[in-house]
Formats: C-alpha cells, structure tokens, sequence
C-alpha cells in the first residue's frame, strides 16, 4: 500500500445524518476505488454525498464515473470490477429494472460488487416510497441481498457485505436495501468508525493482481465470457453460483461476529436476529424498517399479556433455511409479514412462499399466516401492527382466520372509502 | 492539440516489414476465410501493442474468438452484453486510473481500453453508450467495424445497412439510407474520429497509432465487407474494400479537434471524374443483384449529393475555421 | 489438490501457467469460465481448404500478402521469403488475388499428393 492510502482520514464520530449519507460514509470507509453514479429517487443522494468526498479531496484515488442510464452504471461497474478494483454504486426500482441484464451478468461473472438500494415500488402507477419488490425482484440472479432497519444497520451492513462478498470461495456481489424515504431520507444519529480500526476489519483489496478470479493483465492474458456448448461445462458453472450463494450463510456469521468482536455491534447472527422469540406462542418474521417499530409493538403486547416474538429477518439470499426452521419450533402460529410481493406464488408474498418451502419437511412445526402490508411505502402505523400480533393471537386461540384474507394472504391495511 | 506520431510520417509497407511481425490474433479460430473483421483487428491491435484491454459486445467478434477454454486473443479480452460495450469500457478505463494511483510506476498507466464493436451494436443498441462515453470523454478508443449487417444471427438490416441491400428482414432491398456514424460522433466534439477501409491496412495502422497518442474518447469506423453476407468470393473481400473507396461510397477521413481532413485515398475523388462508377461496386456483390433502375438513381445521386456538401463543408473550414 | 489450488494454478504468468486447462467435475472447476489464448483453437482449420496457396519462384518479397492475409498464416523469414503456415491457412484466396506480380497459385487440394 501507498503512503497515499494514509489520506482516507476519518476519525470516530457520531453525526446525525440521513440513510442515504449514511450508505455514503460507508462506501467512503471501505475505500471504494470505482464508483459509477446515475440518479433516481429516492437513492440520489447516495451519489450526491459521495460526489462531494471525491471533489474536496476526501477519496482520493478513487474514480467517479457519471453515467447516462442505470444499464450502463451496471456495466461500468462490472467492467471496473473485472479490472481488478473494489467498485460500490447505488440504485433504486425502476433503475434495477433497466440493468436487470448486467445483474445476471454481474452474478455470472463472480464479482463482489456491493449494491446500496433505496427500495421503491415499481410502475406502474408511478411510485417513489418504500417497497422491496425491486430488490427481491432479483432473487434468481444470484446476487446476495439483506434488508436495513435503522441508518447505523446500513453503514455496518455495507462494510460487513465487502468482507464476504470478496472472500476467495465466495466471490458473490450483494444488495443492501433500505425502505425509500423512510431510512433514505430521515435522519439519526449514526456511529462513523476510525478509518485505521475499519482497515483492520476490511483491509483495502484487491492487490494489484487483482482478484484471483478474473483479471485484465498484459502479462497473463485471458478471456472471460466465451460461448460454451450444452455438451460442455455450462451446467457445471451455474452449479456453482448456487453452491457459492449456499456456503454463504456461514461466512455471513462469521463476519457479524467478528463485526461485534472489533466495533461492539450486534446483528444477531448475521442472517436473523430474533426478539423475544423464547417461551411465546406468536411469532412473526418481518424485514425492513417495519421490523424495527414491531419491536416496539411487541413489548406493548408483552406489557398486556400476551406471548409474542419476532424474527427480523436480515438476508433474503441466502436464504436463513435452517436458522427459519430452528425458530419457527418455537411458536405455534408464524406470521410472515412482507412489504413485497410475487405476483401469481400461493400467497402473494415472496418471502412467505419461501418460509412455507422451508418449513415443508418439518413436522409439528408452526402454522403459516401470510400477511403483506405497506405496498408503495403505505404507512403502517404501530397500532395496525399490534392489531396484527392480536390476529395472530386470534388464530392461535380459536382457530379463527382473520376476516380480511384475500386468496388465502391477509392484506392489511386496505383502503376503504365512505 | 498536440500530439506525437510514433513514426514520422505514414508507415511504408517496409517498415512494417520489420517492426510488425508480432501476430496478437492467434490463427486457426473459427473466422470465415476471407473475413473482413479479422484484418482490421489485426492491424488495429498491431498499432496498439500488448497493454491493450479490448471489450467487445455481442458481434461476430465475440463468437469467431472460440469454445472455452481456449481463445485467439493474445491479449486481454472481454466479452459483454450487446447494449454495454462503451459502459463496460469506461469502467475499465477508470479502474485502470485508480491501480495507477494505487500502484504508481507500473504498467496501469500505458493501457488502452478499446471497446471493438460490429455496426448493430454500435448504431442500434449500443448508442446510447456510446454517446454517453463521448459526452464525458471516456478515456477509450470505440472501433465499429461495420459489415453493414446483423451478420453474426444470419444477416438481418441494421441502421448501417445501405438502400437497395438485401438483407433477410429486407428481402426486396433495404428503403432507408446508411446511417452516418461518424458524422454523429464527430458532432460530439471528441477529440478523434477517423474512417479507415481493410484495403488501405497501413493507413488503418497510422490512424490507430494517432489515436493511441490522443487522450479522451476516440472514435474510429471501419468498413469490413463480409464475404458471406454480401454474396461474394471470399478472395475479393480487399477488391470490394477498394471498390467502395474508389467508387467514393466510403470516404476515408480523419477529423480531428474538429477540423476534418481526408485521407491519401479519398482526396483525388473530390474530382467527380476520378471516381469509378458505382455500378462497378454494386455489380460485384449478390446483396444488389435485384436492385431496380430507382434504387440505383437513388444511390448515385446520394452519393453526389454527399461528396458536393463534403466539398461545402471543407471549404466552409478554409473560410471559418474554429 | 484442493480444488481451489487447482484453478489458482491459472492465475499465473504465461510460462508458469498451463497451456490448457483441464477439470474433471464441478468441484474442480475455477468459479467463471476463463480462456487462455493458443494457437488453433478450433483445430486445424487447414482442413477448411479447398484450394492450396503456392508461393511460386518469381516473388519478389514485397510483402503485400503478409499485409492482407486475414488469419496471419504467412510469415516472414529470415532471409525475407515468406512461408505459408498451412495448418491453419483456410484458402480464402485473398493472398493470390492482390499479389501484383501474381505469383501465388490457388491449387485444388485434391490435386496435391499427399507426402
């Protein structure tokens, strides 16, 4: 490393600033050498912040490309990528739509490349607020993908996700998504770590190698990409995309618990964090924002009296099978509560198809209930949430299934008008 | 804008003689015989050298290079997606500004990025990249070697293809003009573009080493006939190279920081006289076999009409110049 | 081996690193499918020929071939002739049509006995 690297100065602060900024600061800490910029709501203040460090000097080193469309921002990335550099970008919805071609061929290519994704619902109707469709849209390609709850969750989660993504039997890109306008736009406080301690943690690769995979070198030229017939490998290394995403889950915990070893920060185990989820009858698996106010919902219902828990489910790809099947032994009834959905799947919601998948070998596990609430950043207010846990509890104690139930998923918070 | 020529002077077929003999492109890959691509790749990469990233979107070249694991670049090679080549390029022009900061003193500094694209990816699908890297002056060399068709899938009309062709989705010939690339780039106001044909190779290795000297986004745009799509012997792929210069339907020229001039071969042709006449060019390839007396007035006119405002334009430079 | 060892035996420069690779199943394979240039990589296309380009005594060594020849095939040698690499020629024909003292013969390949 060059005495130039030293320039990175940042010491230990806690500043309030909004989710966007804070994904900034985070990509500024992992010394991104690439950063490939187009705007969108409600993620353009990503860029934005990140536009300012690079101007007055504060990455230096680091190149910062202005592309015309969200497909290009994607290729540059992936050729950046190639050429042996860490890259970071930011989209959102429709923006994630357009490069969908370069997401495959991100994962395809095995480059650890970290997303930031301000989530918004896509059109149309025309939509801006948060919804994780977009992100979850892209659940085959094989990128990695988790779900932010609060503005320090982002800039812990970005620096966590180059650590796994550039381990050498990894090598997987990921999406770190928060709700549009509810994390990308309001502001707390937030820790900012001392560059030296992050450096520990994740130090500045590739070298000038490049990483081990793939390489733009004169002195070792090779190609990557080329055809290959049915007879031969094709098969074979699309096996190993699914192997790579699979073998993940275990270095995501590794890497939360050396995570809160060096700075104190705990995330559960990295996949999951459950709450409250020993000795109740209810449970409910929820990701996003949402997850943070159902805390909150929770301890009231706690507070009345009744056995409830929760499973904030952190990461989408991979997906937390077996962390899913240990919690769900514990409850009678699972409410699954996505701010998502999957047109045309048996529920609707992508993530309560995939926890019914999970759950299909065990037997004497708990009842599903699916639940979507909060499509197009709808507001879910804490007293529609504790109505939610009430349902549950409803269900559980006489079997009665919520009045509401459309095709056999509960759509809470539906518009009626006088 | 300054610049400094490797060789003072054109190149003389001698000189390459001695200082050319290093083949990048392997041979023995999977080309037609004849191929026009394969010419202008290998003089291109003969005047850049070895510290050259070359990305090439979905074409001809990205299949003619072979099955995994083997290939025929002796240099590094990239395959992408059809709409991403320009984008991809920039990214690897970048992340070659960053090792060089990274890791100064080495040979980050000294690597071209070429994006090496067919027709359809550049006037169709690959516009918008395009543009996009000359608008912010992407550090690359974009090369469009043109065959004046979708040839890769089967010889489908793309923008490139001239009036009168035959193509499969044109079966009576083709009712739209060709569209003017370089003039669209030229209109960016980046600091290189050229036009070169297979037929002149030294003058196609002359204008690739200017351009290797110039920095910002450069573009240049060859015309490669294609024996198979065009309909003729695969020995005439360098006669009807020739021919389109001759006839002036493919005008050689290089503009640069705005001021155009023309090339060696297309200079004479400004005197309508010295031109061959068109029918010698069209004659010669199956593609034009059924055109009707129109389409050739057509043609002939367009090309009048082309060479008297390229005369305007070179004069209204004399006069004015920027 | 590990099966990462082994393909990280590619990550090396051009001498230490194999000319072709080999794997045997998935496990061994590296994570993306990479190329390494070789001569030939479709074979010898020299079986493509139909007809053979015979340099013939009156050349003149101007060079004008080697400077269209599209594969590459003819090369220059030291005592600057030149020699068609027939392995891999695919008899397109263009090196016979542009010689100016037209000394290179296009011969049916059936014509020639084999040696």
């Amino acid at each position: 490393m060059t005495e130039v690297q030293k320039d990175f100065v940042q010491k230990r602060e806690s500043i309030i600033i909004k989710g966007n900024v804070a994904a900034a600061y985070a990509a500024k800490s992992a010394r991104v050498q690439v950063i490939s910029a187009y705007p969108i709501t409600p993620q353009t203040t990503v860029v934005e912040k990140l536009s300012e460090f690079v101007d007055n000097g504060l990455m230096p080193g680091t190149q910062y490309i202005k592309m015309e469309s969200e497909h290009s921002v994607f290729a540059a990335v992936v050729g950046a990528s190639k050429a042996g550099t860490r890259t970071f970008t930011a989209t959102s919805g429709q923006g994630i739509f357009y490069a969908h071609e370069m997401i495959h061929w991100a994962a395809g290519a095995r480059l650890p490349i970290v997303v930031a994704i301000a989530s918004r619902g896509p059109a149309p109707p025309w939509n801006i607020w948060a919804d994780f469709t977009d992100v979850i849209s892209q659940r085959d390609t094989g990128w990695m993908s988790c779900f932010c709850a609060e503005h320090q969750e982002i800039y812990d989660e970005i620096l966590m996700s180059y650590k796994v993504c550039e381990d050498y039997d990894i090598l997987l890109p990921k999406f770190v998504s928060y709700g549009g306008f509810i994390l990308s736009h309001t502001s707390k406080p937030v820790i900012l770590e001392d560059q030296d301690l992050v450096d520990t943690f994740l130090p500045p690769l590739p070298g000038e190698e490049g990483w081990p995979h793939i390489w733009i070198d004169p002195k070792r030229p090779m190609m990557f990409g080329n055809l290959i017939m049915p007879s031969s490998f094709y098969y074979e290394f699309r096996l190993k995309i699914h192997d790579a995403n699979i073998r993940a889950k275990e270095k995501i915990k590794n890497v939360a618990k050396e995570f809160e070893k060096i700075f104190g920060r705990n995330y559960g185990n990295g996949l999951i964090q459950e709450y409250k989820m020993d000795n109740a009858d209810i449970g409910v698996i929820i990701y996003g924002d949402l997850a943070l106010q159902m805390e909150q919902a929770v301890d009231d219902l706690r507070d009345e009296g009744y056995k409830v828990g929760m499973v904030k489910l952190r990461h989408f790809r991979p997906f937390p099978t077996e962390d899913i099947i240990e919690a769900a032994k514990k409850v009678k009834v699972l409410g699954v509560i996505d701010r998502a959905t999957a047109f045309g799947c048996q529920t609707g919601g992508p993530v309560s198809c995939e926890v019914k998948a999970a759950l299909h070998e065990t037997k004497g596990t708990a009842t599903i209930l699916p639940i979507i609430n909060g499509l197009g950043g709808r507001e879910v207010s804490l007293e529609q949430q504790k109505n939610q846990l009430i349902k549950l509890v409803k269900y559980n104690e006489t079997g009665e299934l919520p009045k509401d139930m459309i095709h056999g998923t509960l759509w809470d918070g539906l518009l009626e008008v006088e | 804008m300054a610049y400094w020529r490797l060789n003072k002077g054109m190149v003389k077929l001698k000189e390459a003689l001695e200082s050319c003999q290093e083949e990048y492109f392997l041979p023995g890959n999977s080309c037609c015989a004849g191929c026009g691509l394969e010419i202008a790749l290998r003089w291109a990469i003969k005047a850049l050298g070895s510290n050259t990233a070359l990305v090439t979107p979905a074409s001809c070249l990205n299949v003619v290079v072979g099955l995994w694991p083997k290939t025929a670049p002796n240099f590094p090679f990239t395959n992408m997606a059809f709409a991403a080549g320009a984008a991809a390029a920039t990214g690897i022009s970048a992340a070659f500004k960053a090792k060089a900061y990274r890791f100064p003193g080495k040979i980050w500094d000294e690597m071209t990025t070429i994006t090496f694209a067919g027709d359809g990816g550049t006037a169709d699908i690959g516009i918008q990249g395009l543009s996009g890297a000359a608008e912010r002056n992407s550090d690359q060399i974009y090369v469009c070697y043109d065959n004046e068709a979708y040839m890769n899938t089967g010889i489908q009309r793309s923008s490139s293809t001239p009036h009168g062709a035959w193509t499969s989705t044109t079966t009576k010939g083709k009712d739209r003009f060709k569209k003017n690339l370089p003039a669209i780039m030229a209109a960016h106001d980046i600091p290189y573009v050229a036009t070169c044909s297979i037929s002149e190779p030294l003058d196609l290795y002359d204008k690739f080493q200017k351009a290797k000297s110039i920095k910002g986004c450069r573009y240049i745009h060859i015309m490669a006939p294609c024996c198979t799509g065009w309909g003729f012997n695969s020995e005439e792929t360098i006669e009807i190279a020739r021919l389109a210069v001759k006839t002036g339907s493919w005008i050689l020229y290089e503009v640069e920081s705005g001021i155009m001039t023309l090339s060696k071969a297309s200079r004479p042709l400004l005197d309508p006289s010295k031109r061959s006449p068109l029918i010698d060019y069209l004659s010669k390839q199956k593609r034009f076999a059924n055109i009707s007396e129109k389409d050739l007035i057509e043609l002939q006119e367009y090309l009048e009409h082309t060479w008297k405002r390229l005369e305007a334009d070179l004069t209204c430079q004399e006069q004015y110049p920027k | 081996m590990s099966e990462s060892e082994k393909w990280k035996k590619i990550n090396k420069s051009v001498k230490e690193r194999p000319k072709v690779q080999e794997y045997k199943n998935w496990k061994e394979l590296s994570p993306i499918p990479i190329s390494l240039p070789i001569d030939g990589n479709m074979g010898i296309t020299g079986d493509w020929r139909t007809f053979r380009p015979i340099i013939k005594e009156g050349c003149n060594k101007c060079g004008i071939c080697w400077m269209y020849c599209p594969e590459g095939v003819i090369k220059r040698k030291e005592d600057g002739s030149f020699e068609i690499d027939l392995r891999y020629c695919k008899g397109c024909g263009i090196c016979a049509k542009e010689c100016p003292t037209k000394n290179i013969e296009m011969i049916r390949e059936s014509d020639i006995k084999d040696d």
